[in-house]
């Protein structure tokens, strides 16, 4: 174990350095510049996030302790490091035409970005309660705080306090729950929980297992604790909704697997069937209330729930080959919700945002590279091959069926054609209906999103090896 | 064979499909006729090739020829190859594609350049899907048709296109999603998903079961076999002409080849045990769609339900799993692929002139339309299975093959041939013949583009009629090879439920004997 006798000490947590002195940084820049700098400010939060993951890419290879055990440096957090801090810099570079239409621009928003960043960071690699909850609230509260962003808009503001109070009671389950886990091992740390539960686990250690999920469930929007996303996600500034439905949902999965891979390995069959409940409730649900939606913000808030339930049946099958693939949907995951709401934010007429669903109506003959690269995106987010979100889909539950759960991956499969049924119906305004008026030219930052984001999920099965080969070795450091 | 001639030949349509992307701008004429020509031309060559690989090929083998293997997803690799089962369905695909583009020519005019990389795309698929020996890629290139055929029924289609486009879609996704699971089920037995491995693999007879099972919730869709067709009377009427020829002349075939592929030499077993289910589903697919056939007012509608019943003959055949009962169906789908694609395109040449589909509206043709009303006829009588047309060989070898296995079976489904007389005849009768409608005076018979269209499609039907043996002596040897491999597999299975039952009855005797010693 290294500990912190020099500045060589500090090395496994530099890119968590660069972001938060970063932060400070760009406050300090925006306190004097005032806010005709926030352009340059998140130009510069960019230009972080991009070095942190550089700095990540160039520490030397191998596991790293720090902080007595509680901050771990391993592959699978470099995996979920460098997709978080991709999800961020994607979800800013979203932003920075928003902002500057809108009229928006505050600097402190590149800051606040940086430090829920940082808080993901902390949060991967988090490996005790302790560090759990730093890291979880550190990433929450800058995220309240950028969802009211607009805060001359009502409807803003209500996300922020909607997110905040319901986000609150969550954190506090989750503590009642850590306390509880604390209460009947006598430790926080993940691997001593899991030295004092491989016998099995007393029915308060449960209790406490349960109130921890609840916490997570939350974050990650899975069913039954999803009531605040459609909201949240309507209510707040699109660029913020993108950066909600990329960035966080990364962390919240790793910190899911993680917590039950590392923590409760000898108590899998409790845990399994919340897992499985929460995975089937979660797709369920996903696929058939968004059916009725018509706003294309609400579609995606349900069709992000759905995307968790998948990725949790990667972590229901509690394998190394269940890890894999729930590394692999999230690589995937964050580049199909970037690229939509690419095109989402791209949606204006008349200097006016629009949200309905048949607003994109025959959006192939007004701008038919837009509706050619949503398409790619809609096929993927389907998971109909070739796109990569087939890949995705395919490798959670090639976990699944290894592991025995074939009825949660019958249903699983069963709900995403019943998912299938929405994304359809997108590329049928796009395609079939007849033109509405079209949008504004796409600006480039938007361009450059959608068509990298398309480019990956049209392209994946070319040579799908790079990321399977890494997300192997990932998942195989949990173990 | 150097060179990875199926790998080309897979995907050259795509590479025509990039070019008509880089090259046309616009909807102007000239990019119209740019994009038609690529196509056309991009067909051509494709069909070219895929004809130098017949000419290469070994009938007297019965193993994967022009084998090309790369390392991919690590569960699965590039895996592609062909035998004399697969070659002639990737023949089928490659010589109807510039007949469909051919067919387009005139009759599609809005966004020209979009339906000509749709249906490049769809090519590459469809050749894929018969050339991959991997399950995953199988899986790949068989879902992925969804899309282009989605697009084409959606943006070109009728009226109803909505709807039909949506219910073929989500029907055959959701058969296919269970056969995703089977192959990953199938992967953790065999811990491979290659096909020539898994071909020699023994599944434990339980798994065999579900999987067969999984395998035909997809098959069956794809086929249709009845009561899973209904999506393909709305795709086949709300259809483009050309994706009509398509859907009926090889998507069709992708059930039929999946379960010669799949089904009945990897679940030999579960094939065996659930031939009669099968067969009771062709019977009544074969009369009962033949019967609804002869009630349909719309010429479409009513060629998708024969083509429902024509493919109750393949399935019948194939799960009597005797030579000439899978020959049989083999023939008979590449018969069938020709003859409906010809005869949805007969409809197409009436309709482009009328813009009905009606059969009421339409009636003395033949004053006015000589060469037309040959031509129909001709695929008319090949669709009743006259002797002389290619239809005649695949019914007649289906229903010998599953008369050796189920009298019954056979004599019900000969009713078939008589009800198919019916409807084709009455509709033949109705449409060219009798007085000549007022509105039909000045309809002009087929020019030499639609004449060059149905020119390979008469010389085919005819030859295959009285010269069979060029279809079957290709898949003669991977066709016994089916078999005897299929015969093995039940036996195995046969055995292994006659070692449990008499471990099961010796079981209380051999206990009996040691209580006998212990007591002792």
């Amino acid at each position: 174990m290294n500990e912190i006798t020099t500045l060589h000490g500090l090395m496994p947590i530099l890119p968590e350095l660069v972001l938060a002195l970063g932060a400070m940084v760009l406050l300090m820049i925006g306190v004097v510049g005032g806010e005709r700098n926030s352009g340059f400010v998140n130009g510069l939060a960019i230009l972080m996030l991009v070095s942190a993951g550089g700095v990540l890419l160039a520490l030397p290879a191998g596991r790293y302790t720090m902080f007595g055990g509680s901050f771990v440096l391993d592959d699978y957090a470099r995996y979920l490091k460098i997709l978080a801090l991709t999800g961020s810099a994607g979800a800013l570079l979203l932003s920075m035409d928003y902002l500057k239409i809108e009229k928006q621009q505050k600097f402190e928003y590149g800051a606040l970005f940086l430090l829920s960043t940082l808080g993901m960071m902390l949060l991967i690699s988090a490996a005790d309660l302790i560090a759990l909850y730093l890291g979880l609230e550190l990433m929450s509260l800058a995220l309240y705080v950028v969802a009211a962003f607009n805060r001359d808009s009502a409807k803003s503001t209500e996300a922020g306090l909607k997110y905040f109070v319901l986000g609150a009671l969550s954190s506090g389950m989750l503590l009642y729950g850590a306390s509880l886990i604390y209460g009947f091992t006598g430790t926080v740390s993940f691997a001593g929980i899991a030295k004092a539960t491989h016998a099995g686990a007393s029915i308060g250690l449960v209790f406490g297992l349960v109130f921890l999920f609840v916490g997570f469930c939350f974050k990650i929007s899975a069913v039954p604790f999803h009531m605040w996303t459609p909201d949240v996600y309507e209510g707040a500034p699109t660029p913020v909704t993108a950066f909600f439905a990329s960035a966080p949902k990364v962390a919240g999965v790793a910190i899911f697997a993680r917590a039950t891979i590392m923590a409760f390995p000898g108590i899998i069959h409790e845990w399994q069937q919340i897992v499985v409940f929460v995975s089937i409730a979660s797709m369920a649900l996903g696929a058939f209330a968004a059916i009725g939606q018509r706003n294309i913000k609400r579609l995606l808030a349900y069709s992000s729930i759905g995307h968790m339930g998948f990725a949790l049946v990667g972590i229901a099958a509690g394998t190394q080959q269940g890890i894999q693939g729930v590394l692999i949907y999230m690589a995937i995951y964050v580049s199909m919700t970037l690229g939509t709401f690419a095109v989402v934010l791209s949606m204006r007429r008349d200097g006016q945002a629009v949200e309905n669903i048949a607003d994109l109506a025959g959006l192939s003959r007004t701008h038919p590279t837009t509706a050619f690269f949503l398409l790619i995106l809609m096929f993927s987010l389907a998971g109909i091959p070739p796109m990569a979100g087939f890949f995705a889909k395919f490798y959670v539950f090639l976990a699944a069926i290894n592991a025995g759960l074939y009825a949660l991956a019958v249903i699983g499969v069963v709900t995403s054609v019943v998912g299938a049924y929405y994304y359809l119906a997108i590329v049928k305004t796009m395609y079939f209906d007849d033109p509405a008026p079209g949008f504004r030219p796409m600006p480039l930052s938007l361009r450059f999103v959608l068509g990298v984001a398309g480019l990956i999920n049209l392209l994946f099965f070319v040579y799908p090896a790079a990321l399977v080969g890494v997300a192997a070795v990932a998942a195989k450091s949990l173990f | 064979m150097n060179w990875p001639i199926l790998s080309v030949t897979t995907f050259l349509p795509l590479l025509g499909a990039l070019l008509i992307i880089i090259m046309g701008r616009g909807d102007s004429p000239v990019a119209k006729g740019t994009a038609r020509w690529i196509a056309l031309w991009t067909t051509l060559i494709t069909f070219a090739i895929s004809l130098l690989m017949v000419w290469h090929f070994d009938p007297s083998s019965s193993e994967f020829q022009f084998v090309e293997k790369h390392e991919w997803l690590g569960v699965a690799s590039y895996h592609m190859g062909v035998d004399g089962i697969s070659l002639p369905f990737v023949i089928l695909t490659t010589a109807l594609m510039p007949i469909c583009i051919l067919a387009s020519w005139t009759s599609v005019q809005k966004r020209v350049k979009e339906y000509m990389i749709a249906f490049l795309v769809l090519e590459t698929l469809m050749v894929g899907t018969f050339a991959s020996l991997d399950l995953v890629l199988f899986y790949l290139f068989f879902e992925g048709g969804l899309i282009p055929m989605f697009l084409i029924i959606g943006i070109w289609g009728g009226p109803r296109r909505v709807y039909a486009s949506f219910k073929f879609f989500l029907y055959t996704l959701l058969g296919s999603v269970l056969m995703l699971l089977a192959i990953m089920a199938m992967y953790w037995s065999a811990h491979t998903t290659d096909i020539t491995v898994l071909l020699r693999h023994g599944f434990p007879v339980g798994l065999q079961k579900w999987a067969w099972f999984a395998f035909f919730a997809s098959f069956a869709v794809k086929m249709p076999m009845w009561p899973v067709h209904t999506w393909l009377p709305d795709a086949h009427v709300e259809a483009p002409t050309a994706g009509s020829v398509i859907l009926a002349a090889i998507l069709l075939k992708m059930g039929g080849y999946g379960f010669l592929r799949f089904s009945l030499p990897m679940f030999p077993a579960a094939s065996h045990d659930f031939a009669p289910f099968i067969f009771t589903l062709s019977v009544v697919a074969i009369v009962y769609t033949s019967l609804v056939a002869l009630m349909q007012e719309d010429v479409k509608k009513l060629i998708a339900y024969s083509s429902v019943a024509h493919m109750g003959f393949v399935t019948m055949g194939i799960f009597a799993a005797t030579t000439q009962g899978v020959s049989g169906g083999i023939f008979q789908m590449i018969s069938h692929g020709l003859v409906s694609g010809a005869l949805f395109l007969c409809v197409g040449v009436v309709y482009d002139r009328m813009h009905t589909r009606e059969i009421a509206v339409y009636g003395g043709l033949v004053n006015r339309m000589p060469l037309y009303a040959a031509i129909f006829m001709l695929f008319t009588m090949a669709n009743v299975g006259l002797p002389g047309t290619s239809g005649f060989v695949g019914e007649f070898l289906s229903l010998l093959g599953t008369f050796q296995i189920n009298t019954s079976v056979a004599a019900i489904a000969t009713l078939g041939v008589i009800l198919s007389a019916c409807y084709a005849l009455w509709l033949y009768r109705k449409i060219i013949f009798g007085p000549l409608k007022p509105a039909m005076e000045g309809i002009k018979d087929i020019g030499w583009r639609e004449g060059l269209i149905f020119a390979p499609l008469v010389a085919l039907t005819i030859l295959f009629g009285v010269a069979p043996n060029l279809v079957l002596n290709v898949s003669a040897a991977s066709v016994d090879h089916l078999l005897a491999r299929y015969d093995q597999g039940v036996k195995a299975a046969q055995a292994e439920e006659a070692a449990a039952k008499l471990a099961q009855a010796a079981g209380p005797t051999a206990r009996e004997v040691k209580i006998v010693s212990v007591a002792r």
